[in-house]
């Protein structure tokens, strides 16, 4: 028994980074209607500029001030240089360039910082959590900000000007620009925005897989599994799925017969294809009501 | 009266199809004018033009400023709110969330809630379903909201393209008295294209009919109302 709560707490604990990754995924899908392959690696990449930064002592939550506002600009930057030209481009387009950015940015970072391991420090620190032995204050500090952030998201798009003009552009465009909504920076700004919360989900990770130019990979398809799961319309879905998966994904290591480590991650694809067979919208995502 | 927008010579594209073969006609400040035409003529594309929805060239001006080269989000900031065909419903969002948008742009957030109240008045069936998803909506409450949504922007100039699309008789009676009075009343001066020529020769001041992307005719909406053609062709007796 005490096996199955240490493993679903861990599972919540690492659910809390997919549910990061997913809200950022569910940021760009609301903002372009495309799943950005790249995420991961932009996530990766915001990481390794904190990390730097610290390297030239500058103390961590400044780094992580600092890397927050270069992962806004550069997530905007990104959108305004790569992703605007490809606006009216078909789908396979965009893959071809969300596909491109994910080599890019990789290969950069590891020819900046090389492929090796670097330890990843966490302001939390990775004692026993309130005394418990079934979680750490770092877990318990990611579970914190992940639901921290969603707060503030939910707010921002329920209470603010700026977060109903993005809903609206996301929404019917055509119409968001005959109200008089910039639907273009709409878009960039969903952009910046998805990339400083992804830099968020990879500063919370990094102290728990290290540090290096593929850490990633395996986290973005679990991200995309949350997503899908909580609905690609609901941040949120996104992060009830991230959490879902975790502990499914912990569960499943732990007592399917052979899963081990090593099957972990067909397990979140196979969540992906089941979830969108049965139930496409996902579990929070909302089945748009039309009326002709 | 002076004219408050000038359109000289417009001609619009669908990609290589022409669909306005140079167009000309001004409207008054304050007054209500209609633009009739078959289905095909270009009615909703001269719409669309005004808010540079569509490639066009040609000159049109708005209280003397040319409208050339602005963003259509631009062109509403100015002031023109456009309820499109087809009403653009926020689908996903509520009722109150698709009013809120339609005053985005504005600086003067105080009078935005006496505002949605004032539509609350204009439509009461809006204020029944507030906090409904918009897309619930019948057809003819999306319609009220949609014009609603445009009045909100406390527009200087309204276009509406069809507002009376798939409503009842009795509702679209109402939904242009609305009109009227908004007119007459807020001082909106307003452009519609209609379906129901008869109803919109009732209430315009000036009307324009438009064949094959030209304007054939135009006058004032008595005159047009009784030309003989018109009559046959639009009116049906």
């Amino acid at each position: 028994m005490e096996l199955f709560t240490n493993q679903i707490l861990a599972g919540i604990a690492t659910g809390a980074i997919y549910a990061c990754m997913a809200l950022a995924v569910v940021m760009i899908y609301q903002a372009i209607d495309h799943l950005n392959f790249a995420q991961g690696e932009m996530a990766m990449f915001s990481t390794f500029i904190s990390w730097q930064l610290m390297q030239w002592g500058i103390p961590y939550w400044g780094a992580f001030i600092l890397t927050l506002a270069f992962s806004f600009a550069g997530g905007i930057a990104i959108e305004r240089l790569l992703f605007k030209p490809l606006a009216k481009a078909p789908i396979l387009t965009n893959v071809a360039g969300f596909i491109a950015l994910f080599a890019i940015i990789n290969s950069v970072a590891g020819l900046i910082w090389d492929f090796t391991i670097k330890q990843y420090p966490t302001p939390f620190g990775s004692h026993p959590f309130l005394g418990s032995q079934l979680i750490s204050t770092h877990q318990a500090g990611m579970i914190g900000v992940t639901v921290l952030l969603l707060i503030a998201l939910y707010f921002f798009f329920q209470f603010t000007r700026i977060g109903l003009a993005m809903r609206a552009a996301a929404s019917v465009p055509e119409s968001a620009r005959l109200v008089g909504i910039n639907t273009s920076w709409m878009i960039a700004l969903g952009w910046g925005m998805a990339a400083a919360i992804g830099s968020i989900a990879g500063m919370l990770i990094a102290p728990v897989v290290f540090l290096e130019p593929n850490m990633m990979g395996g986290v973005l398809i679990y991200g995309f599994a949350a997503a899908v799961l909580g609905g690609l319309t609901s941040p949120f879905g996104a992060v009830i799925g991230g959490f879902l998966v975790g502990i499914f994904e912990n569960l499943a290591g732990t007592y399917i017969p052979g899963v081990g480590n090593e099957l972990k991650l067909p397990i979140a694809l196979a969540l992906i294809i089941t979830v969108l067979v049965v139930k496409p919208a996902g579990l929070f995502g909302r089945p748009i009501v039309k009326r002709v | 009266m002076t004219a408050m927008l000038n359109v000289r010579d417009l001609r619009s594209y669908y990609g290589q199809v022409q669909a306005l073969h140079g167009l000309t006609f001004e409207l008054n400040e304050g007054s209500m004018t209609t633009l009739l035409g078959a289905n095909g003529a270009g009615k909703t594309t001269t719409l669309r033009a005004i808010c540079n929805m569509v490639r066009s060239t040609g000159s049109i001006e708005f209280e003397g400023a040319p409208l050339a080269g602005r963003s259509t989000e631009n062109i509403v900031r100015l002031g023109i709110a456009h309820v499109p065909q087809g009403r653009g419903t926020f689908t996903t969002l509520t009722v109150e969330e698709n009013l809120q948008l339609g005053a985005i742009t504005r600086k003067d957030r105080a009078n935005i809630v006496s505002d949605i109240e004032r539509m609350y008045d204009h439509f009461p069936v809006l204020k029944q379903r507030y906090t409904q998803q918009a897309g619930t909506l019948s057809g003819g409450e999306q319609q009220m909201l949609a014009v609603a949504r445009a009045l909100m922007l406390r527009p200087r100039l309204m276009l509406l393209d069809e507002p009376s699309f798939g409503l009842a008789p009795l509702i679209v009676r109402d939904l242009f008295k609305i009109l009227g009075k908004i007119n007459r009343e807020d001082k909106v001066t307003i452009l519609v294209v209609e379906q129901n020529a008869q109803l919109a020769l009732e209430l315009a001041d000036q009307a324009y009919v438009i064949e094959t992307g030209r304007i054939v005719m135009a006058g004032s909406a008595k005159e047009i109302a009784n030309n003989e053609d018109v009559r046959k062709s639009y009116l049906g007796y």
